[in-house]
């Protein structure tokens, strides 16, 4: 018989649709993030770290990406005999099939799978932070409160409480009430979307709860606890954690890791960030270059400028370009002679020669000014760039393109030109 | 497949002065990424072979290490895998291997437990990729007894650190001397053999029993009449890091963009153990020229014609230039290296000077370091 104390269960199957073309082809989780790593990574390297062993991974939204990517779980040494990884994807039943509706639908139609883990305690994770934490020492606390439910919370400026859920708790941390993203908050403990479950709690909530549409965490379990009474606490979490769910959020984050002791510091021994690596020769670095404040990733080859920017794996930038404040991820081949700034360039595009990204001044984006904004040029994957294009500020790029495409060789400002019924 | 692998790992060699005092030759690092023994094994598995034993000795605690888990080259398997042996007292036998022959003796369940009925034999020291299928056709076409793989060097090289032969026009091999002190041709072993498994189980007992223990000398040379041993020329990237200058040419070698192309952007891959660390980073005032870093790098100075290893630290202002830094090593401030290999996890404290005057300088430096 199985027995694990604590499992967890990872939601990764969103979208993300506010990273706009990234998340065409792959659920948030698995878009790539600093240089070699993919969103996923930080939480499922956070198990493997605190000792949890034993994960469900939930897809539904484009999950070829990241099946691919977690595979067995060999990286995260989650390829285990007893326990180790397991993707959850959503499944026909006898009756009443359907898509996962909401996180805590998702979880409730994978009860088989907890209940075959023998769990005592289920640890509730999403798949789209960065952060490092360590769920054991979370989970001590939530025996050391003899909780039922323990909510990991972070403290945020006043100002911005009000995009968060805020939990109100008493001097014990015991959570006496919540507001979901209030116009006057009443207190600053954000939650982070982690919770820790005492697994009979959990299966109650969730089986009663089992007929209401799109069951969520934050919008009906937590509140279904709070009605019967259970003991819920704030876990306070004080270290680096970030939500890089919009493009800026994204590339700021991205930006952070180029710091001289960058507050989220990868370099740490003892608590590393594990990721599945395809490419494992050093990079080269040619004459006649200039790198700065940058990281880079394994096989890439620099023959021009790189100034301020996270580069991946199997990267090649030519001779003459300058790429500046910019985000280029795995395999991507930049000609020679171009400019990038303020670039974020998806895996396997090719950008020939003489191409100028970031140029001039910033419009509006005239499709979702939501998503593309900050003066970011947004190019997904796969696209190929013809030579002696110029591109401005706020735009958004997809597909193959060919230089007769644009009129006076250029794409304005606030432009999206999306190929191939990419929508978005 | 129809053959097993044999990698013979064990040996040193004193040409290769301090670098192999903490581990044997074929767990050197190469190319920034890899260690010596990643190509036989990368090899092996890219060509098939199920089943694949490493003979250790000298020092294999680096080697060992490295091969903690073989999954890294797709040999975690039930059937078949990857078998370190190590050489361990039994009631018949108390040495240490007395050679490669005796190496293989020491193991020979090994062969006999096997059921293919070919063996790829190759060292761990050799920088190279080879598909085996290709010479276990020509052994099998050309009747052999044994196969041996060999390269035909430059005219103007010194080869006197090889086993050199000479070939007929069928290429079978008439003359073969190991490190010849005038060398008769310019064709040097490669060390990579194969041979038919039943034939060298029985080779390996019959030169036991005459006490002889070296599968060059007691075998290729010795049977060379008896026995058909035939060459198998190969033209393309081979390369010996035996000796201090080799190793660091080896290294150099992934400088030129041909070389770095054939081995990290053509197929087959070379695997190696995976080691997680982070993208390498720059700071302000690094300046790097023709260089390799490898990851888990920070560099502060300046960096030209050099190969920089895993997890290596430069402080600001530093300056390298033609060398080599092995994994985890700790560069101070205002450090000059020139003409240096600097051994791994060393710790150089900041305003050092070092530069190999005539020939390359190896450094070893254990300083104690403080950690930020």
């Amino acid at each position: 018989m199985i027995k694990k104390e604590m499992i967890a269960m990872l939601l990764a199957g969103g979208q993300g649709s506010r990273l706009g073309v990234l998340t065409t082809h792959m659920a948030k989780p698995a878009v790539p993030f600093g240089g070699k790593y993919r969103i996923i990574d930080f939480p499922l390297s956070n198990c493997i770290n605190s000792g949890v062993d034993t994960v469900g991974v939930l897809t539904q939204y484009q999950p070829l990406r990241l099946n691919s990517h977690i595979g067995i779980g060999t990286p995260w040494d989650l390829d285990r005999y007893i326990g180790g990884v397991s993707i959850l994807p959503p499944f026909e039943k006898n009756v009443s099939s359907e898509w996962y509706t909401g996180t805590a639908n998702a979880i409730l139609q994978n009860i088989e799978y907890m209940e075959s883990c023998n769990p005592d305690y289920v640890l509730i994770l999403s798949g789209d932070h960065i952060y490092k934490m360590d769920y054991e020492v979370m989970l001590d606390y939530h025996k050391q409160q003899k909780a039922d439910v323990t909510i990991a919370c972070m403290p945020v400026p006043l100002e911005e409480a009000k995009r968060f859920g805020i939990m109100i708790t008493d001097d014990d941390r015991r959570i006496v009430d919540f507001e979901e993203k209030p116009e006057h908050p009443r207190g600053n403990l954000a939650s982070m979307g982690i919770y820790i479950f005492s697994w009979k709690v959990l299966k109650d909530a969730l089986l009663a709860l089992a007929d209401q549409p799109s069951l969520d965490f934050g919008k009906h379990v937590i509140p279904y606890c709070r009605e019967k009474d259970q003991r819920m606490f704030a876990y306070e979490y004080n270290g680096y954690w970030k939500d890089v769910g919009t493009l800026n959020s994204y590339w700021e984050a991205n930006m952070e890791l180029i710091d001289i002791i960058p507050e989220f510091n990868l370099y740490e021994e003892y608590w590393r960030i594990f990721t599945k690596s395809e490419i494992l020769p050093p990079q080269y670095v040619a004459d006649n270059t200039a790198i700065e404040k940058s990281i880079i990733g394994e096989g890439s080859t620099i023959y021009g400028q790189v100034i301020n920017s996270v580069i991946g794996c199997g990267v090649v930038i030519g001779k003459g370009t300058v790429v500046r404040d910019s985000i280029i991820m795995n395999r991507t081949v930049i000609g020679e002679g171009c400019n990038l700034d303020k670039a974020i360039i998806a895996e396997d595009c090719t950008v020939g020669d003489r191409v100028q990204l970031g140029v001039g001044e910033e419009e509006e984006n005239d499709t979702r000014p939501d998503i593309y904004n900050h003066g970011l040029v947004t190019i997904a994957e796969k696209s190929v760039i013809p030579s002696g294009l110029t591109v401005g500020k706020n735009t958004v790029l997809s597909g193959s393109f060919q230089i007769s495409e644009f009129k006076n060789e250029s794409l304005p400002s606030g432009k999206t030109f999306i190929k191939g019924g990419d929508e978005k | 497949m129809r053959a097993i692998g044999v990698i013979l790992a064990g040996g040193n060699n004193h040409r290769m002065k301090e670098l192999t005092k903490k581990r044997a030759i074929a767990a050197m690092p190469i190319a920034g990424s890899y260690r010596g023994v990643d190509f036989a094994l990368s090899n092996m598995t890219n060509s098939h072979i199920q089943k694949v034993g490493v003979f250790t000795q000298y020092n294999a605690k680096s080697l060992t290490q490295h091969l903690s888990s073989s999954k890294w080259w797709d040999f975690g398997r039930k059937q078949g895998g990857l078998f370190v042996f190590t050489p361990s007292i039994t009631p018949d036998h108390s040495f240490w291997s007395r050679g490669t022959v005796d190496a293989i003796y020491q193991n020979i369940s090994f062969l006999k437990d096997s059921h293919e009925p070919y063996v790829i034999i190759t060292s761990g020291d050799g920088i190279y990729k080879l598909d085996y299928n290709k010479i276990l056709e020509y052994h099998i076409d050309k009747k052999a007894d044994i196969t041996v793989v060999c390269k035909d060097f430059p005219e103007t090289e010194n080869v006197d650190r090889y086993g050199v032969l000479t070939m007929n026009e069928e290429s079978r091999i008439t003359d073969f001397e190991e490190k010849p002190i005038e060398a008769r041709s310019h064709t040097v072993s490669c060390g990579i053999y194969v041979i038919r498994r039943r034939q060298l189980i029985e080779l390996v007992e019959k030169c036991e029993e005459e006490d002889r223990h070296d599968f060059v000398a007691d075998i290729l040379v010795r049977y060379r009449t008896q026995k058909r041993i035939y060459g198998y020329k190969i033209s393309e990237y081979w390369s010996n890091i035996a000796t201090v200058e080799d190793y660091f040419r080896t290294n150099m070698d992934f400088l030129k963009p041909e070389v770095r192309d054939y081995f990290f952007n053509q197929y087959p891959e070379v695997y190696s153990k995976v080691d997680d660390l982070p993208p390498a980073k720059y700071n302000v005032g690094s300046a790097v020229q023709n260089s390799l870093i490898s990851s888990g790098c920070i560099v502060n100075g300046a960096v030209q014609d050099s190969v920089v290893f895993k997890k290596v630290f430069i402080g600001n202002n530093c300056y390298i230039k033609n060398s080599i830094i092995l994994n985890d090593v700790y560069i101070g401030d205002n450090t000059h290296i020139e003409n240096c290999i600097v051994e791994s996890h060393g710790t150089i404290r900041a305003n050092s000077y070092y530069k190999g005057e005539d020939g390359i300088q190896i450094v070893v430096e254990k300083n104690d370091r403080f950690v930020l």
